[in-house]
């Protein structure tokens, strides 16, 4: 069967248009004009034009990760556009998000010569992206694309880069659409009976088990996250998250414990300490979570069900790995579970949910309120009524201490309607993504809960926003510092808080107006609810800035290189487990 | 515990031969720590594309299946074998070794590449250049046992290996 003829530009739209994608996010620039030509001439695919290319490859993930299957897509430059996108796709590969990234390159005769807005694209991204394509001849572009497609959307997702010189986009060439191909990249995707099998029978005998589940069951899409609800519940166990994985077991199911790791509950955490089975969906053992790995969970047998098989036994040794899909892992576990009539052990795990419910009323989150300074806490308790009774919100981070504070006070119940940058720690992430996010849900709610030092990285795509009347609300958490970097100044650096107060910040109402955005601050407790009633009922993008205590630490806090049950709860506990050596030692850890 | 102690393993791993995958098999090394104590690769069946890269690495139990799984991730990488692992296999590399020596120590230097099956591939009134393949251990030893006999220079291919008996990758 032969193809339609067209040029490499047409090609790029084509392809784009079959495999699915309705949205682009990108930055024009002289070695994507032609794409830009031919984006011209056609209907199918929107183009939404941000400010800096960074903000394209965040705004994608958002808009990936609260549709749930879609693929984020990105179109920008060479050189200068292809290295500002390096952050971004970083941060999707870290937090496994499906992207598509095309990128300009110069004429091909001209690579290596060091041309104008010339870089070695595919050079500088391999180790930031799932993988990347050159492409030199135009009757190979229509394949490498759906290709790509095909690569960051199976098994472990990621973002993949297609570098497309200049002359193969004006050359003309044969385009087939993706049904014509087939593709030798098939990753396992579902598990091996047996192991599952096992792992039902460890559930079943357990005393004292946790699931501890991440961003894989989110990935794995909504059904998987209800599979994973209807297990819990079915086997009454305790469901702790990460960061990732939160809205896959609803927070306001009394099964759930809250996120657990650096700054996760107090009642997560000592129940990952104290358990007799971990049972780990589509999370990664990594260091926020673990702490010192050699103190972790150790009197559990651990369970570990992971699309990616590198994840395995990477940073702890597990008894049993499934590799496969979560979705159909917890799929054939439910079926386990009812077939062979194995019932919640209610009465051997009784001891354990009382231990669980005592440690819960510890009320780890508990801080001294405060009249008239508005403590970051109760801020975000104020949002949380306001929004209480609405399902139409996602919320986007940036990253500090205001991401913490929005996991622990922020509810999820549902999946894909929390965005934050897990992996990488992106500041300048939470804006864009929120642009992404609201692109994707043009009639929610999206807010960007922020800190004023990470908003000003991406500041500039507050223009996207008013340019496509994008309604983002951002909240912007404001104590005038860097405020994880100051707490752990105090902690561990002595109190020297050495570049981590923002002199000169900018009038953040203000600067809303400038932009064509709405400005509202609060400034004391009284001013707060009629603040956020008037962000979210002022129509287009608002920034609300909200003057916060400047001192305020996030706890619970485990310290860097020390165990879960060496939590630290309020800046009073400092010390109290954490010998000089343990700090020492956690200080060379980030 | 058994798994702090370093094992040495011979990877073989088949690849699409398309620019850049050695680039992606270096990187993930380099990147992530692990070790290569030599790396050969060539084309081997043209009408697919397809090359074997033939790695030595080493590390405790945990790093060396690590370094499986993280190879078998990469999207072009069709393969992965652990000839160490995997059973008996036999492993060759090629050494080039030049020797210049003076005129009382060329006797001595025959008789020790003829003793390791060396063939002479070229010599002058003062050097001679030695084609050996045998196993790293034996190229070691022949080295060895010619280092006192003269400079030398040599160029070694790293170990190519293949399993034994008639399994194939």
């Amino acid at each position: 069967m032969s193809g339609r003829q067209m040029s490499g530009a047409e090609m790029v739209l084509a392809a784009l248009a079959d495999n699915g994608v309705d949205t682009i996010f990108g930055y024009p620039g002289g070695a994507v004009l032609p794409i830009y030509d031919a984006m011209f001439k056609q209907t199918l695919v929107r183009h939404v034009l941000v400010r800096q290319e960074g903000g394209a490859v965040h705004a994608a993930e958002g808009y990936a990760r609260s549709t749930a299957g879609k693929v984020g897509c990105v179109l920008v430059t060479s050189g200068p556009g292809a290295t500002n996108a390096v952050t971004g796709l970083l941060d999707a590969q870290m937090d496994s998000i499906p992207l598509i990234c095309i990128t300009g390159q110069v004429p091909t005769h001209l690579i290596g010569n060091d041309a104008f807005q010339e870089a070695d694209t595919t050079g500088i991204t391999r180790p930031c992206t799932k993988h990347n394509y050159l492409v030199k001849d135009v009757n190979k572009l229509a394949e490498t694309i759906h290709e790509a497609f095909h690569v960051a959307r199976s098994g472990r997702p990621g973002p993949v880069l297609i570098d497309l010189p200049k002359d193969v986009q004006f050359a003309t060439g044969e385009y087939r659409p993706p049904e014509d191909f087939t593709f030798t990249y098939n990753p396992p995707f579902e598990p091996d009976q047996a192991a599952v099998e096992r792992a039902v029978e460890m559930i079943a005998k357990a005393e004292r088990p946790l699931f501890y589940t991440g961003g894989g069951v989110i990935n794995a899409g909504p059904a998987a996250a209800a599979t994973l609800t209807e297990l819990v519940r079915l086997t009454g166990i305790p469901c702790t998250s990460t960061l990732m994985g939160l809205g896959a077991f609803p927070a306001s199911d009394r099964q759930f414990l809250g996120m657990l790791g650096m700054h996760g509950s107090y009642e997560a955490n000592l129940a990952t300490h104290g358990c007799d089975l971990l049972i780990c969906v589509g999370a990664r053992f990594d260091d926020r979570v673990t702490g010192k790995v050699s103190a972790f969970s150790p009197g559990s047998k651990k369970i570990h069900i992971d699309i990616d098989a590198s994840s395995i036994n990477k940073n702890v040794r597990v008894d049993l790995p499934v590799v496969g899909d979560a979705g159909r892992v917890l799929e054939a576990m439910l079926r386990i579970w009812k077939s062979r009539g194995f019932q919640a052990n209610a009465e051997a795990m009784a001891p354990w949910w009382a231990q669980i419910e005592a440690w819960r009323a510890v009320d780890c989150f508990a801080y001294r309120r405060a009249d008239p300074v508005i403590k970051p806490q109760y801020a975000l308790e104020r949002l949380r009524a306001a929004l209480k009774g609405r399902d139409d919100v996602y919320i986007t981070t940036e990253v500090g201490q205001h991401q913490m504070w929005a996991a622990q006070f922020l509810p999820f119940d549902k999946p894909n309607h929390w965005m934050t940058s897990g992996g990488l720690g992106t500041m300048g992430y939470g804006l864009p993504a929120a642009i992404g996010t609201q692109m994707a849900h043009p009639g929610a709610v999206v807010i960007d809960v922020a800190g004023e030092a990470s908003i000003l990285m991406n500041i500039q795509e507050m223009s996207t926003a008013v340019q496509y009347r994008l309604p983002v609300k951002i909240f912007i958490m404001n104590n005038k510092w860097m405020g994880m970097v100051r707490q752990w100044q105090e902690l561990l650096h002595g109190g020297r808080f050495s570049e981590s107060y923002t002199a000169a910040l900018p009038d953040f109402v203000k600067l809303a107006e400038a932009f064509g955005a709405t400005g509202v601050r609060a400034e004391t407790v009284d001013d707060l609810d009629s603040a956020i009633a008037r962000m979210l009922s002022t129509p287009g993008p608002v920034i609300l800035d909200v003057l916060v205590d400047e001192t305020e630490m996030c706890f619970p806090m485990i310290p860097g290189g020390a165990a879960h049950n060496e939590i630290m709860l309020g800046p009073n506990d400092r010390g109290q487990q954490a010998d000089a050596a343990t700090r020492e030692e956690g200080m060379v850890l980030v | 515990m058994p798994e702090a102690a370093i094992e040495r393993h011979t990877l073989a791993v088949l690849v699409v031969n398309e620019p850049g995958v050695l680039a992606r098999v270096i990187g993930l090394f380099s990147g992530r720590g692990y070790n290569i104590e030599s790396l050969t690769v060539a084309e081997v069946e043209r009408d697919k594309a397809l090359s074997r890269i033939t790695l030595v690495t080493s590390g405790t139990r945990m790093i060396i299946d690590q370094i499986k799984a993280q190879l078998e991730r990469l999207v072009p990488i069709h393969r992965v074998r652990d000839l160490t692992e995997e059973g008996p296999f036999v492993g060759r590399e090629l050494a080039l070794v030049k020797v210049v020596s003076e005129n009382g120590k060329r006797a001595e230097v025959l008789r020790i590449a003829e003793s390791f099956g060396a063939r002479i591939i070229d010599s002058s009134e003062s050097s001679f250049v030695f084609e050996v393949t045998d196993t790293t251990e034996k190229v070691d030893q022949f080295l060895s046992m010619l280092a006192g006999l003269g400079r030398l220079e040599v160029a070694r291919t790293g170990i190519v290996a293949l399993s034994r008996g008639p399994e194939s990758i």
